[in-house]
């Protein structure tokens, strides 16, 4: 069966961020200065247990970005060889997940449940009763599920952790055995158990091991339960978590790619030319920033919606039209969030353009572009590193809020606003429904606060004015000896 | 002092009309008066004179930018942008779009009333909350409740405010059934509806606004001053009472300075989730009905706030800091 590649605009940014990150990470192994600064992030042991949990979600991300459309097969007696594509848009992500797609229910089940959550009219021999029906999928394997389901459930669990401990072990062995160098693995093995490494490592292979101790059970039991639950529709939870994981990233990352064109050219210009340019820029700049953000930001997405409606003809799926308004949002928090970035980059260009390197190359003659390009900028790009960084969580948090308001995702799409803004009438019922919020909330505050550790970790080895102000455990020892 | 003020009103006046530009061109130019017509008049089939009609009635019928057809100044005065910029600067909102056509102008000012007494509690309460935390995270500077401390901070910046709200009304409202899950009442009655909206914003900003003054505090405390105020004898609270915390006002007037449009102008998410009728909630109503008067009414009101706010903050300055001068 053949299918066709589709790359929707999100996907195209984010191999985009992924080829850039790429270009970037090469740039690092061969600058000693830039290697040095990201040897200090990897130093700091929070930060780099987070680069790990986000690693992960990246991956989660980029299998969730490579769309494609399945082509239909041919119907019999169809004249012409014209293929037809289904309309669903599937990504490596579904096609992995395709168990947890395939098991829809009808409607709310508990996490882990073999029966539905709601009392439904059922026939039974005749009979009319109301009772709680057994669910198409979850647990559909077991016999009786009343005398079966805790063994069953317990031995899968306990399979799931004995994989994830395996996993987690192979990969402590393979980074000891990297950095065995000359001496023994058992050496290697017991430095890190120590923590003599110079890199953290204990941390981050703890980190590694809590990941594969949570992911184990969690694989082990997706196949033939539902891990956390299913909605009103019936849809897998977890599922939907997972999916969510990219729109986040998209919006965290795709937001602040969306502001560095102006934020940079207009705050570097600001900066440099002063006078009746830096005026008119910084009138800009004040001016998007005194409307509310969210105003400003439901006004832009109410016309972009309305415009979107008005021309249903340019896309061909549900999933595109998501997919363009998701971009679309993006570049809307791009178009008014740029004014904070543009005043650190004026602030700090004003500064530089009077050092003498600077005026240096003014004297030489170096036309005003040339010197903004070869000369300012690659001595703000920490700005803009550490901006990009500490924004994608507070973005990812701003998503919740917007979706709430009703400007934010489509509806369509898989998004952890979307998820808590559901959830919030099924905490409100009778019986609630938690799981759904649970996942929502657990997925959301390991991925924010693991952007978070990293920011702050990317800021301190970065910013070469902020003091570090991180509270150390270790007590200063007492300097008895001197007096 | 007066001089530089009335510089910053008219400099405020400028970006007024900057916000106004912009958001008419947002609002009109995508979205011709026709659309919305059509969109709030509803229904299928609609006819060019009811279109007219409806355009007539709220005086969207005349041109948008320039009106080639008047004479002399009135090409200018005779359109849309001249007549709606004009009455906003007056503040007269005028009519919402919606078929129940409400006054803006009343209900903002009966919705403001409202939203102040959720945000003046709640903006006092935080600063005292938030600095005395970060106070005392200061004053157990490197030790174990320093570190906890800011562990908690980062934990809790890292929950998104609709996770609080949500765990909150079901544990407060639900199981202990201490205060009612959302309404409102005047009065003193009002107190009962505030009490856990206040409570649960206050705890969602905690983290943020602890970790940011410590960290200011943290900045202070190196200073020469300090030490000469230890090697005086002073006691270490009057030190961090008498001396940081009144050099570290500056920095932290600018942080909560911030907020203050959002006093008057509400939290959308909070009002909205408690079902109090203030301004943050009639603006989420307007979004969800797509009532482009009010919301460009509030983009107005809301960057008039931010630009008497940062006037106000600049005075605040020089009442904390004889050293700054306003000129």
């Amino acid at each position: 069966m053949g299918f066709k590649l589709v790359v929707l605009w999100t996907d195209g940014v984010i191999f985009a961020v992924l080829a850039a990150v790429l270009w970037y990470a090469w740039r690092v192994q061969r600058s000693p200065n830039l290697r040095a600064t990201w040897y200090k992030v990897l130093r700091d042991a929070p930060a780099l247990c987070a680069a790990v949990v986000f690693i992960v979600f990246s991956v989660i991300t980029v299998l969730d970005s490579v769309h494609f459309r399945r082509a239909l097969p041919q119907a019999p007696g169809t004249p012409g060889t014209r293929t037809f594509y289904s309309i669903r848009t599937d990504s490596l992500l579904d096609v992995a997940l395709i168990r947890l797609i395939r098991s829809r229910e009808s409607t709310y089940s508990e996490p882990l449940a073999t029966h539905a959550f709601i009392k439904q009219t059922m026939d039974v021999g005749g009979e009319v009763r109301r009772d709680y029906p057994r669910l198409q999928f979850g647990g559909a394997h077991l016999k009786d599920p009343a005398a079966e389901w805790a063994g069953d459930v317990l031995r899968r669990m306990l399979g799931g952790l004995l994989g994830g401990l395996l996993a987690a072990g192979i990969v402590t062995v393979m980074v000891a055995k990297a950095r065995a160098r000359g001496q023994g693995l058992a050496a290697s093995l017991a430095e890190i158990a120590r923590n003599r490494t110079e890199v953290p490592l204990r941390a981050a292979l703890l980190t590694v091991t809590a990941l594969c101790v949570v992911a184990g059970p969690a694989i082990a039991l997706m196949a033939h339960y539902h891990v956390f639950g299913t909605d009103s529709t019936g849809n897998d939870v977890f599922y939907q978590a997972l999916k969510s994981i990219r729109t986040a990233f998209v919006i965290g990352t795709l937001s602040t790619v969306a502001t560095l064109p102006l934020a940079v050219v207009l705050g570097i210009m600001a900066g440099y030319f002063k006078g009746w340019i830096d005026e008119l820029i910084q009138y800009l700049y004040t001016v998007l920033s005194s409307i509310p953000n969210v105003l400003l930001i439901a006004a832009c997405v109410l016309m972009v919606q309305v415009a979107m409606d008005q021309h249903p003809e340019y896309f061909e799926t549900g999933t595109e039209r998501a997919d363009v308004r998701l971009a679309l949002l993006c570049v809307i928090l791009g178009i008014t969030g740029w004014a904070s970035l543009a005043r650190l980059l004026r602030g700090e260009t004003l500064k530089l353009r009077e050092l003498e390197y600077v005026q240096a190359a003014n004297a030489f003659g170096v036309s005003a572009w040339r010197v903004m390009a070869r000369h300012i900028f690659p001595n703000v790009v920490h700005l803009v590193l550490i901006t990009t960084v500490l924004d994608f969580s507070a973005l990812v948090l701003y998503e919740a809020v917007l979706s709430y308001v009703g400007v934010g995702v489509d509806p369509s799409m898989n998004s952890f606003g979307g998820m808590i803004n559901l959830a919030r009438n099924e905490m409100s019922g009778d019986p609630i429904v938690w799981w759904s919020f649970a996942a929502a909330f657990g997925f959301m505050v390991t991925l924010v606060l693991a952007a978070n550790l990293l920011a702050d970790g990317v800021r301190d080895a970065f910013d070469p004015r902020s003091r570090v102000f991180r509270p150390r455990l270790v007590l200063p020892k007492p300097t008895a000896k001197k007096t | 002092m007066l001089n530089y003020l009335l510089r910053r009103l008219a400099y405020g006046v400028l970006i007024l009309i900057g916000v106004n530009l912009l958001t008419f061109a947002l609002f009109f130019t995508v979205n011709t008066p026709d659309d919305m017509a059509r969109l709030n008049i509803g229904g299928k089939r609609v006819t060019q004179e009811q279109i007219d009609k409806w355009k007539a009635e709220r005086g969207y019928d005349k041109p948008l930018y320039w009106a080639a057809k008047e004479t002399g100044t009135a090409k200018l005065t005779r359109t849309v942008l001249w007549e709606r910029s004009v009455s906003l600067f007056a503040l007269d909102f005028g009519r919402s779009d919606s078929a129940r056509s409400l006054d803006i102008s009343h209900e903002v000012k009966t919705r403001m009333g409202v939203s102040l007494q959720l945000a003046v509690p709640l903006f006092v309460l935080q600063l005292i909350v938030s600095i005395g935390f970060a106070l005392l995270l200061v004053f157990f500077r490197h030790s174990r409740i320093d570190f906890w401390g800011v562990v908690v901070c980062v934990l809790m910046l890292s929950i998104s405010s609709l996770f609080y709200i949500i765990v909150g009304q079901f544990f407060f409202s639900r199981t202990l059934r201490l205060v009612p899950i959302s309404g409102y009442a005047g009065g003193l009655d009002a107190v009962k509806f505030l009490i856990l909206p206040v409570f649960l914003s206050l705890l969602s900003r905690l983290g943020t606004e602890a970790r940011l003054y410590r960290a200011m505090f943290l900045e202070e405390i190196g200073r020469d001053y300090v030490r000469t105020a230890r090697a005086k004898g002073l006691a270490e609270h009057v030190v961090l009472f008498r001396h940081v915390l009144r050099n570290a006002l500056i920095p932290i007037i600018t942080s909560a300075g911030s907020y203050l449009p959002y006093v008057f102008l509400g939290s959308l998410v909070f009002e909205s989730f408690f079902g109090i009728p203030g301004l943050g909630a009639f603006v989420i109503e307007a979004i969800s009905g797509q009532d482009f008067a009010i919301v460009r009414s509030m983009v107005f009101l809301g960057s008039l706030l931010y630009v008497l706010s940062y006037i106000l903050i600049d005075v605040a300055y020089t009442w904390v800091d004889p050293r700054v001068r306003l000129a």
